[in-house]
Parts: C-alpha cells; structure tokens; sequence
C-alpha cells in the first residue's frame, strides 16, 4: 500500500528558507554521481572466460548485430562497491529505525529467510526443469498452500499472482469467471471510499464499473448504503479488513451476508491482515476470495519497492478457476498443471510466465514455520498492542481519527489538533525526518482530514516505540508553540532538502543522456 | 520467539497504558463467532536450526542448474552472476525500505531507479524507461493494454514465434479489459506473419526476437506495416542478454520494447522474482504504466530524484489509472542495475559473443547427430531442434543421466502439435564438457 504525498506534490519555493547551521548531508555521507558521470565507458567491470579457439565474430548474424554496443559505462569492483554502498546511506530502511508507514506492515525481515532462499536447491533452479528435478520446490509451495489456506480457512490458493495488485485481479477475474459461467453478465464492484486506490484501479482493469460505498462517521462501511447500492449488476464487494483506518469492520459478517444475499461475492483486500492473523480466520466471516501480501504479513523484503508477491485464497465456489498453473497431488509426488486443461480446465488462465514469486515463498514458509500457529497468533497480538499503545500515548496531543474503541494495527491521525498552527500534515512528516523517523503514511485514508495512519508492527521493542512516541510529542509540542519554521522548511538534516515535485512532473528527465550532462 | 521484543512485562505494562485488561479487549470489534480461541492446526514456533534443517532437506530434493549438464532457456536463462551483486542487494539500506514515497530520505533508490532507467533505454534505444514491471509477461501485457488506449483500438495480433506464456498472459490482462488477442500460430521463422493479420482495429503488433523457438529477426519491415496501418509494434524480448549484440527494438522502429530482465543480476529462482524491462517513445510516454523516477532540484537547487508523473497511477487516478501495479520489481531491478553497471556496454557485447559462440557449439554438436534436425535459422543463445522422438520423453530420460537437455516445446504449448521439438540454450556458464555431455547422452537416447 502506498501514501499519497506524491498526490501534493512539494515545492520548496513555497516553505522557509534554508536554518542557519552546517548543510545537509555531510560527514561521513559521502557525494555519489550518477555511474554515468563516475566514468568507464568503453570498459567492463568483468573478466570473462573465453576459450581460446571461440570464435566471437559472430558472423552468422551479419545485418542482424547493433550498430554500436549499448552506450554504458562500466565500473570495476571496487569503484561498484562504493557507488551502491554510497547510495545505499541516502535510504532509511527497517534496519535503522521504526519505519512507520501505514498498510505497508514494515516489519523485521529475518536473515535465515534470506539465507534458505539463496540455497542452491532453490535459487539456482529453473522453472521448467522436468518436474521429477524440482519435487522439493513444489513441496514448498505445497506447505505454503497449507499453510495459507489453513490460517484463512478457505479451501484453495492460487500462489502466482506477482504482488498485492496482481492478487486483486486475479481474485476479481475468479469472480467474473464464476460469473459467466452462471450465465450472469454482472457489471459493477462496490468500494468503499476509503479503499486504497488499488481497489478501484483493479476492477477497472477486470472490466467492470466501479460505484463508491460510503463511510460512517465511525469509520466503518455504510450498512444502509451498501444494502441500497447492492443490486443485480452487482459482481462482488470489495472490502478492506481491517480497513485502512485502521479499523476492523464490525459489521463484516452482515456485508458477506448482504453481498450474497444480492448474488455478489465478497472480496477481502488482505492487505491488512497481520492484524489478524492466527486470530481470525476470514472463512468465518463469509469472504469468498482474499489476497494476502507475503511482503507484509509474512516478511518478504520490501526492497525498496518489490518484488512483492500476492497469493489469492478462494472459496470452493470460485476454486474452479484458479489461474494456471495448478499445483496437484499426483500418486507419491507433485505436479504442476500449467495448461488450462485436466483439473484446471476452468481456470482463468495465465497471469505470468511460469509458477509466480518463488524466491518469496520460500522466506515466507520459513517466516511461517518460525513463528508457527502460537507465534503468528502473538505476531496480530502484539502489532495492535503496538499501534494501540501509540495511540494512547499521542492522544490528547494529537487527534485520533477515531478516538473511541480499540484501534487494530494501525493508528490513524487526523490534523484537527494542528489546526491554526501553520503546520501541515506534510510539514509535519518532513519535520519527523529531521528528528530520526521516516513518516507515517499521510493524506490516506482520503476520508480522513490530513490523515497520518501509523503502523509500527509486532517487530517494535518497547524502548523505540517509546522514542518514536516521546519525538512525535516533542514535535507536536513545538508546532503548537508557534515553532513554525521548524516545520516549513524540513526536511534540514536529510541527505537533501524538501524537493521539487511540481518541476520534475512538468518537465519530466528520466534518464541521463549526453545532451543535457 | 525470536523475532518478537515485547516482553510479558512490557504487554501487561503496555495494555495498563491503553486502559485494556487483556489483549482480547482490543479484538472486541471481531464478531463472536469469528474468534478463535486458540490456535490453529499448525506446528508451533520452531528453532532458526530446525527451520534451516527442514527447508534445507526440501532444497536438496531439487536438482540444481548447476549441478551437471543445463541446457534450459524458454524465458529464463542461467547466467553468472558477479558476487558483488548478492552482496549489494542484502544491504539493509536497499533490502529493507520500501517504495520511495519519502524522497528526502530514499535517494538511493531513487537515484539507482533513475540510472535503471537510463540503462534500459540505452539498451533498447528509445528514450523513455520506467522503473520495471514484475516480469517480461506481465511488461508485455500491460504493452498490450497500453497500445489499446493510445490507439483507441480494441485487438492485438501475437506472433506465432511470441513465447506462449507471455501469450497467455497478455489474453488474460487483455481479455478482462476487452482487448481481443489473436495469436498466430507458432512458427520457428514466422514473426512477419503479423503484418498480414494487420485490420484497421489492430492497436498492436506483437512480436519476438530472438523468439521462443531462438529465431532472430529483424523487424523492421514490421514496424513500417504496422505504422503504416496506425499500430503499434510491440517488440518482445525473453534474454536480456542479447541486447548486447543484437539490433536494438529502438533500431527497428519498435513503439514499445518488454524483456525479461532476469538474465542480468537475477538467478533462476524457479521463475520468480523477476524484473520486467519497459521502453517506450517520448510521445507515449503518458500512457506508460507503472512508476517512473524523474529528476529534480532540492530547496538549495541541488539535484535530487522523486517519483514522478504520479497523476497516471492508481493511488490518484484510482479507477481511470494506467494500470493498477502498485509495486514494481525493486530489488530485482537494483540487481539488474548493479550487474548491469559493472559490465557496461562493451562487457556486455562480449558476454552475448560468448553466449553466441557457446549456442554455436552446441548446435554443431547436435547437428552432427543422426535423428536430430536444427530447426532455427539464425539464433542468439537457443536453438530448436526436432527430434526422432517425442521430446518430453527424451528430455526425462536424459534428466535421468544427470543432464538436463532443455524445455521440451509441448510443456510451453502442447496443443501446437510440436511435440518433437526440443528447446535448447547455452550460455557463458555452459562448458565444452557440458556440449559432449548432451551430444553423447542424446546421441545414445535417439538411437535406443
């Protein structure tokens, strides 16, 4: 899930001037060109091995070759160490500190994960190798299935889908094969406003129309809107729950009944569900498909932006078609089914090359079986203990959204208490770069005034959550004091000041060239 | 539990704080019926030493690529990897942050996805990159759904040469979106084909090189018929590798070029995680799907990176977005960048000569082999060859000698009544041991 500053793009020529003191980004941080101005054009960084007598002409080719080899430069190793390592000290990471962003469930990424996932027997195998070679890659996805379909109790999963969006889909074209093969020519998903933008951009691209479900003042969906907006063009509802703030939709057994009642379905963005995990399992709240973000819940590394991976669990009903490939159970081994055809001849089809995100299923089996049913369980215990805990401490300084009840894995903020202080909720998070922490997710949920949803996760010591707490109290003491340059001008201490979103959109440079260097 | 820091001390001191007696206080808003009391039917926590023994068991029930004779391609190609790479990638700087929505403190990122951007592009020749899509099939289908909505038109003609995954999967993203594709039948030497299913609602052509079958084709002709019939060329290409040596999607007048970037920087992986290579012209630019990186100027006027034209995607444009990725292949693409910088633009020519030069090799050893027939006129890396038998049989009976002879083309698409056709690459790690190792173990399994 993502945040939506990029939705108020910066400008710095509107905030502050530049603090008196030293410039940003100096002691041991390093300056780091572009590879491109570092140098090695014409060189490789590689030492190849060639036989003497190969011939490297290819003159077989002839009008087929490029006119010149890729105009790239290429860095030796040492000169490669340094320009990543250098790059690397310009990103905040997990590793560093309380990485709060909200639905994006920043946790721990334990290092045995990463280790299983680099074993020859997993890493260095190829997708289509006969499958009497790969019998114990399809025993890990087999476990991960378990798995899967054992802590959401629904019956099958389809592991391919490549990420969260992917999952989406893929649960949205189950549902309208289901659909078609009822005869049923149903045209429109229902989402709640306070959807991540995903959800409507999914159903868009399975082909339906997408009508808004609205929101109450508590911050659960409209019973009485849903029920009225619910119909016979309806497919499926499309619900977040938790929901994105931060909240679990009490009413979530009655949207499953309603949905049914009306001939839809009930999809369950899955997105939020390390708040639950262990504890509730979604079968018993009448979801028919849901997918679940391996690189949240289960841990797979974020990498500053994927790969993510974005299994589907789906009812008996929508089971049938499942994307290709099929993982099946065959007399004393395991088979893929990758044509549409035998067991999978309903299924939807394909929706990548090959047999999904491998690599992320084996870190999260191993994220799973370290945790186990009893540690998974502490996991959704111990993320809302967390997000509750920072709520109770913000509160009567800052402004919960939604300050009655518990709040599930995250906290949500609204920017009523920075009213006539001058500070924005975009100052606010700038200033929080300076103090140590990397914001919050801000200005989402849309349904929430300058909203700051705050997740800290289960993987948070007490200690940091207390600093994390402690800065963000200090700050929002300063804002209502009037400290206001304080704000407008963050961030002071990052590797570069506030940036210039409004020009890089109006005059778009996306790659270094000769010309403009 | 190892990964868990809350003590019971620090629980029951942090629920006084919230003014919660247990921790099931704050489940109250789970309905009644929907809570468990326990937990589920799964094996408990487990020790880093047994996790490592169980999986550890299951890694050596596979047989790994390089434990012996690998002549697999057909979309995912085994090739060296520089150790600095690994090394770079598990950085925690880079592992463990996430999408830059903070630029001020995401420059690293940034800035790697800007130099992703430029390599791409100069790899494909054409001037606009994006920050990578989850893999070459889903690049291609997002291509496809791209060239719908810049031409206003609703079918997409696929080259019979087009890998049948990627086929597959542009239906599937197309379908759903009312995109018709129509795929040609699959041909060895045929990608010019697509220009005599051109119809005046075709959005795009899309086509393969080298193709599945290895062909190499120049497509430029290609390109004239589609333009000249107001579509779009799609240029498809499964080895990054060859970009190295082969003319250039940009060259031939592709609209839009879609690879596989796995190749450089990336193991095998059993097919994922992958990084899709997307390239377009300027003038499409604002139809491209998934995340772009641009650069900018900080409040002191230096130059600094950000996430850019945001305005086409789903977090803003929620249902009338471009597409609906949200992520893209970050540290797949970081891989392929770092790879990619140490080789450059002259290593990386070799490293396909040397590609080439091993594909020749081991074609001339089969070619020499009676009952096996080369099939592919020109190729890269990977070759077809027709067999006397059918190929999935041939393919087990050699993985039982230890020597994994390459993708049968029936596992791809066995309705395309190619059943004898065996798939069969070679790269820089395949060796001269490894060429006479297939020669005598597939010589010995055509004449049994």
């Amino acid at each position: 899930m993502t945040m939506l500053n990029v939705g108020r793009p910066t400008r710095p020529s509107e905030v502050a001037p530049a603090q008196e003191g030293p410039p940003p980004g100096r002691g041991l941080l390093q300056d780091e060109p572009l590879i491109f101005e570092v140098g090695g054009w014409g060189k490789t960084g590689v030492d190849f091995e060639t036989a003497a007598d190969e011939p490297l002409d290819a003159g077989d080719l002839a009008g087929l070759t490029r006119a010149a080899a890729p105009d790239l430069p290429g860095l030796s190793e040492p000169e490669t160490l340094r320009h990543y390592v250098r790059l690397s000290q310009r990103n905040h990471a997990i590793d560093l500190a309380l990485y709060p962003l909200g639905s994006c469930t920043m946790k721990h990424n334990p290092r045995l994960d990463e280790k299983l996932a680099r074993l020859p027997g997993f890493l260095d195998l190829h997708p289509l190798q006969p499958q009497s070679t790969v019998q114990g890659a399809l025993a890990v996805m087999d476990a991960l299935a378990h798995w899967l379909k054992t802590l959401t109790g629904l019956p099958a999963v389809a592991l391919s889908p490549k990420a969260g969006a992917q999952g989406e889909l893929c649960g949205l074209l189950a549902i309208r094969a289901a659909l078609e093969a009822r005869g049923d020519g149903r045209r429109t998903v229902l989402v709640p406003t306070s959807a991540h933008g995903t959800n409507p951009a999914t159903a868009a691209q399975a082909g339906y129309a997408v009508r808004e479900i609205g929101q109450t003042a508590d911050g659960h969906v409209d019973l009485a809107d849903l029920a009225a907006q619910l119909g016979p063009d309806v497919a499926a509802v499309m619900v977040t729950n938790p929901n994105t703030c931060g909240l679990f939709e009490r009413d979530v057994i009655e949207i499953a009944r309603l949905a049914h009642e009306a001939g839809a379905f009930f999809y369950c963005d899955g997105a939020n569900f390390n708040a639950i995990v262990g504890r509730v399992r979604p079968v018993d709240l009448g979801v028919d498909a849901m997918h679940i973000n391996l690189h949240k819940t289960f841990s797979t590394p974020h990498g500053g932006g994927g790969p993510g991976s974005g299994p589907v669990v789906l009812s008996a009903a929508l089971a049938p078609y499942a994307p290709t490939p099929w993982l099946v159970h065959d007399g004393d081994g395991l088979r893929l089914e990758e044509q549409a055809a035998g067991e999978a001849v309903a299924s939807l089809g394909r929706l990548c090359a090959f047999h999904g995100q491998m690599g992320m299923y084996v870190r999260a089996l191993a994220y799973m079986m370290s945790h186990g049913a009893d540690g998974l369980r502490q996991v959704a215990e111990d993320a809302v203990l967390n997000a509750n805990y920072i709520k109770a401490r913000l509160s009567g300084v800052m402004s919960a959204a939604y300050p009655d009840g518990p709040c599930m894995h995250e906290a949500l903020i609204d920017d009523s208490w920075l009213e006539g202080t001058g500070v924005s909720t975009l100052d606010f998070a700038k200033a929080m770069i300076d103090a140590g922490f990397h914001p919050m997710t801000m200005y989402f949920p849309l349904v929430v005034h300058g909203a700051m949803l705050i997740e800290p996760t289960e993987t948070e010591p007490r200690h940091e959550i207390d600093r994390f707490c402690d800065t963000l109290l200090e700050l929002a003491a300063a804002a209502k004091a009037g400290d206001v340059e304080r704000f407008k001008g963050a961030p002071f201490h990052a590797p570069v000041r506030r940036l210039d979103e409004t020009l890089a959109a109006r005059r778009p440079r996306l790659r270094w060239t000769r010309a403009e260097a | 539990m190892r990964y868990l820091p809350l003590t019971p001390a620090d629980r029951a001191d942090m629920l006084a704080v919230v003014g919660a007696d247990t921790i099931d206080d704050l489940f109250v808003d789970v309905p009644a019926a929907a809570r468990l009391a326990g937990p589920v039917d799964l094996p408990h926590h487990a020790s880093e030493l047994a996790v490592e023994r169980a999986l550890g068991r299951l890694a050596a029930r596979n047989r790994p690529a390089g434990a012996g004779p690998f002549f697999c391609g057909a979309g995912a190609y085994r090739h060296h990897v520089p150790a600095s790479v690994d090394h770079l990638i598990q950085r925690s700087e880079f592992l463990t942050s996430y999408t830059p929505y903070q630029p001020e403190i995401a420059q690293g990122t940034l800035q790697v996805l800007f130099e992703f951007q430029t390599q791409v592009a100069a790899l494909t020749d054409l001037p606009v990159a994006n920050a990578s899509m989850y893999d070459g099939s889903t690049a291609c289908g997002e291509a496809v759904l791209m060239a719908s909505r810049v031409t206003r038109r609703g079918k997409a003609v696929l080259s019979g040469g087009l890998h049948p995954h990627y086929g597959e999967t542009a239906h599937t993203l197309a379908h759903s979106a009312g995109v018709e594709t129509r795929r040609l039948p699959a041909a060895v030497d045929g990608e010019a084909a697509v220009i005599e299913a051109i119809d005046a609602d075709t959005a795009c052509v899309v086509v393969q090189t080298p193709n599945v079958f290895g062909t190499v084709t120049d497509v430029s002709a290609i390109a004239e018929a589609a333009h000249a019939a107001g579509a779009l060329l799609i240029v498809v290409t499964t080895e990054a590798v060859a970009y190295g040596l082969l003319k250039s999607p940009g060259e031939m007048g592709a609209d839009i070029a879609v690879a596989e970037g796995q190749s450089i920087g990336n193991g095998l992986n059993f097919g994922g995680p992958y990084v899709g290579l997307f390239a377009c012209t300027e003038k499409l630019l604002r139809q491209a799907p998934g995340r772009l990186c641009g650069e900018t100027v900080d409040a002191e006027g230096r130059r600094g990176f950000v996430l850019t034209l945001s305005t086409r995607e789903q977090h803003i444009r929620r249902d009338k977005a471009t597409s609906n990725i949200c992520t893209n292949s970050g540290l797949c693409a970081l891989a392929f960048s770092i790879h990619m910088s140490m080789l450059g633009g002259a290593g990386l020519e070799t490293l396909a000569r040397i590609n080439h030069a091993r594909a020749v090799r081991a074609r001339d050893a089969l070619a020499a082999i009676p009952g096996v027939e080369v099939l592919t006129p020109r190729f890269f890396n990977e070759f077809a060859v027709r067999l006397r038998k059918p190929a999935a049989a041939v393919v087990e009976a050699l993985a039982a000698r230890d020597v994994l002879a390459g993708v049968p083309f029936s596992r791809l698409d066995p309705g395309a009544g190619l059943d004898d056709v065996l798939l069969v690459c070679a790269t820089e790690t395949t060796t001269a041991e490894d060429i006479d190792a297939l020669a005598r173990a597939l010589s010995a399994e055509i004449a049994a």
